[in-house]
């Protein structure tokens, strides 16, 4: 199946009985200070990530799913939204990674390049865009996600929420930027002020590079299809 | 964050002014106890925030909501009526939610942790053959539950009965619909205690570890409470 994710196969080599791993961030765990503690990259990576991983590894072992690629048993455990057990761990595993690779040391500001103009054509302004992902961030109540993902059958960005586990690749989109609004996410570092966590993320964290280059992989697998 | 001074009782009615047409509007009631009272089961820290923040922003918001769907109703706009039920829900369900919680809840030296005593006592026995498998049930739903979401002992008016049943976000126990197909209920439940398993609950202190909170919350809960409001539908 096609890869939405942006990154290589999680499982390369078929011989090896394939466990899913936990992938490190992309740098330290202390580097995101101030905007997103070192203690909350402790616990949100080092237990809940840690967490999915291993849990899930123990669901799959000896069934049909073991061996196939994280994306395949997302896919395969959502069942049309008939969620199998281990949709839950699956996903939650993919959508840390995803998160992970979302931020960046000295991150935040605005895009530029083909990424900027996309965004500035289908939300009429970065201003808008910045409000309407914060809002959907800010409103999806109880747990979940926001993200701004890429449409392919409209050619068209997109922002969205989900609850708890779920994520684009379920929805047919292209996911391109996501943040986490489960409280662990932010309540060590801004406890109830989640408005405060989000405007912190997108001043201080996001990593634009990540998100253009998933739009340019989006682009060109959705041209094979 | 440095929360460390333990606030005594605090009185936090907000005096909201009546719409027009005479809106009752919400406010936040009183915690039975102070924010401290409940260590080491739930820390002063998380009552404060989860009291003064928490319940008091689902209030907030209830009345933003409650003010919006008066003046949509007056207005005969229809869709923004619709549009409105799921703020509503959400928001009037976590106030309902969190003022059952408050008196789920009490210290040691006032009770806490007290097993249930006459009917209530006796019907736990008989529905789930001792308080601890009751616990013990409560406790593992209450560990399961994806995301966020409250786990509950309810007495099923209709059929007599006592259920655990588990709420996802802030739906109320009163909305559940029975897992059996030929039976729809919802207004019979009566819910005679809730446990908050949403992260803000117990994050500060437990971190990832629910079930720690929830083997520890039961060295608090209010089983008094519990017993009045099942002798109140049972005389």
């Amino acid at each position: 199946m096609t890869s939405r994710s942006g990154f290589s196969a999680r499982s390369s080599n078929e011989n090896v009985a394939a466990k899913i791993e936990l992938k490190a961030p992309p740098y330290p765990l202390d580097a995101l200070e101030p905007h997103m503690s070192r203690k909350t990259l402790e616990f949100h990576w080092g237990k809940h990530h840690r967490s999915y991983v291993d849990n899930l590894n123990k669901q799959i072992v000896g069934t049909e799913l073991h061996g196939k690629t994280l994306e395949a048993i997302i896919v395969n455990t959502y069942n049309k939204g008939d969620l199998h057990p281990s949709f839950n761990n699956a996903a939650q595993v993919w959508n840390h990674d995803f998160f992970w690779e979302s931020m960046k040391p000295g991150g935040g500001g605005v895009p530029n390049g083909e990424l900027l103009e996309l965004i500035k054509r289908d939300f009429g302004s970065f201003e808008e865009f910045e409000k309407e992902f914060k809002t959907a961030a800010a409103t999806q109540f109880g747990s979940g996600w926001a993200w701004l993902v890429y449409k392919a059958q409209d050619n068209k960005l997109l922002v969205i929420k989900t609850p708890n586990a779920v994520n684009p690749l379920v929805l047919d989109y292209y996911p391109l930027l996501t943040v986490d609004v489960w409280e662990h996410a932010y309540y060590l570092d801004f406890q109830n002020r989640r408005p405060d966590y989000l405007s912190v993320f997108m001043e201080n964290l996001v990593s634009w590079e990540a998100v253009s280059s998933r739009l340019q992989l989006a682009k060109a697998q959705a041209a094979q299809t | 964050m440095a929360l460390r001074t333990l606030i005594n009782r605090k009185t936090l009615t907000t005096t909201v002014p009546l719409g027009f047409r005479g809106l009752q509007t919400f406010s936040l009631p009183d915690l039975p106890y102070d924010y401290g009272a409940l260590e080491p089961a739930i820390s002063g820290e998380i009552m404060q925030l989860h009291h003064q923040k928490h319940h008091q922003a689902y209030i907030t918001n209830y009345n933003k909501a409650l003010e919006q769907l008066d003046a949509a109703t007056t207005k005969g706009d229809a869709s923004t009526v619709v549009k409105l039920q799921s703020a509503i829900k959400f928001n009037g369900g976590g106030h309902v939610n969190h003022s059952i919680f408050w008196n789920n809840l009490a210290p040691v030296h006032e009770g806490g942790g007290e097993p249930p005593k006459g009917s209530l006592g006796w019907s736990i026995d008989n529905s789930f053959g001792s308080l601890e498998a009751l616990i013990q049930k409560m406790t593992t739903e209450g560990a399961a539950l994806q995301g966020s979401g409250w786990v509950w002992l309810a007495l099923d008016k209709e059929f007599k009965r006592l259920v655990v049943e588990t709420t996802a976000n802030q739906a109320s126990c009163v909305l559940l619909f029975l897992q059996d197909p030929l039976v729809t209920k919802g207004p019979s439940l009566v819910p005679l205690l809730g446990i908050d398993v949403w992260e803000h609950a117990y994050y500060l202190q437990y971190k990832n570890v629910r079930p720690d909170y929830l083997k520890n919350i039961w060295k608090v809960i209010n089983w008094k409470y519990a017993s009045e409001v099942f002798e109140k539908e049972n005389p």
